[in-house]
């Protein structure tokens, strides 16, 4: 049952409501960092790992320090009623993003130059990216388990990839098409989008079980 | 002059959705009729405003060190305000504007007019940068919703405008649709541009 909700999980955030063309969520490196393939894949990695991160992390805090239920840690350890915090989500998870994108930075730098080399300057670019804050909110809302979570951050990440990925692509090509002046750059960039979206509404009558 | 150029910049020139491109997210998600349109705008001018307020009060006693993790959380506690107030007393608006909420902290207008103006300049200033800003967001984003809302489902302001015999072009709605026209739109702003700069030469 878990594994066909985890297959469920996973498809629905790749292909049925893919992050960008369906959600519209993380749109500025859509736009802006598609230009080439080789940085398109980069940020897009980054991504899927803040992703992933990211989800796990905020689910833990959410569960055990924001929601007023019995295993709230902070009752426990001030010997207290759980207070009900969940108005500090916002707040919470937009901080834990910052610092959490700060410190994968960190360590990578001192784990792993190559890795460092290749992710390092689309990082900091993620913390604004509405699609980390979006997928840890995401998974509150639809009351998704840890694992339920982490599966729906990582597969998030990797639609995410896909869309930008195929996007770069298609505007390599597109580098030698002769589009009408007024249409260059990011107008046509989001006509294109727009097709690609219209292909992907094709998955919404993918049915599974 | 120069308090009039503030006000009236984020309006034209330097309009966020049509010129800067900036938070695009919402202004695709949220278009989908002239009502969601208008609420998100007011959401965003407010949180606008205060944080820009805010930051600019403070702004010489913040250390440049880490001024965006106190500006952010400066726009979360804004934020916070609306999506309570909101789920409050508009429920239905909240609910259909949904996610798009609380995702006004990572909108880039936001913190990047805390950084740019509000940062810099002093209180009066930095309420009339973030008028014009958040009034250029709100035409914007309006702009869309009409044509998004008029073709897709054949009303505005959720009053019918065509007949019963109209077929409405359900794909405008849907998130094809945003794209396009905002394309569209971009494309015919540098269109006309280009034109006005040929009739100047």
């Amino acid at each position: 049952m878990e594994i066909k909700m985890l297959l469920i999980i996973s498809v629905s955030a790749i292909l049925v409501s893919n992050f960008v063309l369906h959600r519209f969520l993380g749109l500025c490196p859509y736009i802006g960092v598609s230009r080439q393939l080789d940085s398109a894949v980069g940020m897009g990695m980054a991504v899927v790992f803040v992703m992933s991160i990211a989800s796990a992390v905020t689910w833990v805090v959410y569960r055990y320090f924001l929601e007023p239920t019995p295993v709230n840690l902070l009752a426990r350890w001030l010997h207290v009623n759980p207070p009900d915090l969940t108005f500090l989500r916002t707040i919470a998870f937009i901080l834990i993003i910052a610092s959490l994108v700060q410190f994968v930075e960190m360590v990578i730098q001192k784990t792993s130059p190559g890795l460092y080399r290749s992710l390092g300057i689309y990082l900091p670019l993620i913390t604004t990216n509405c699609a980390v804050l979006g997928v840890s909110i995401l998974n509150i809302d639809q009351d998704y388990n840890f694992l339920q979570s982490l599966t729906n951050g990582f597969m998030s990440g990797i639609g995410f990839t896909l869309a930008l990925v195929l996007m770069a692509g298609l505007r390599e090509k597109l580098e030698l098409a002769n589009v009408p002046r007024a249409m260059r750059g990011a107008p046509i960039a989001f006509i294109m989008a727009g097709c690609m979206a219209l292909a992907f509404l094709g998955f919404a009558g993918l049915k599974i079980g | 002059m120069s308090f009039k150029k503030d006000l009236i910049k984020g309006i034209f020139q330097e309009n966020p959705v049509f010129r800067l491109m900036l938070g695009l997210c919402p202004v695709l998600a949220t278009s989908t009729s002239v009502q969601n349109a208008l609420g998100m705008g007011s959401a965003v001018i407010f949180v606008l405003l205060c944080s820009n307020i805010i930051v600019s009060l403070v702004r010489n006693w913040v250390p440049a060190k880490i001024r965006i993790p106190i500006y952010i959380s400066i726009i979360a506690t804004f934020v916070t305000i609306v999506d309570l107030v909101m789920a409050g007393y508009l429920p239905d608006l909240h609910k259909s504007l949904g996610l798009f909420i609380p995702l006004i902290v990572v909108n880039c207008i936001i913190l990047g007019r805390a950084e740019a103006f509000a940062g810099k300049n002093g209180v009066f200033r930095s309420i009339l940068d973030a008028l014009g800003m958040g009034i250029g967001f709100t035409l914007a984003l309006t702009i869309i919703a009409t044509f998004r809302e008029i073709l897709g489902n054949g009303t505005w302001m959720g009053v019918p405008l065509f007949g019963p015999s109209f077929e409405p072009v359900l794909l405008m709605i849907l998130s094809p649709g945003a794209f396009i026209t905002i394309g569209l739109l971009i494309g015919l702003l540098n269109w006309t541009d280009h034109a006005r700069k040929i009739r100047h030469s």
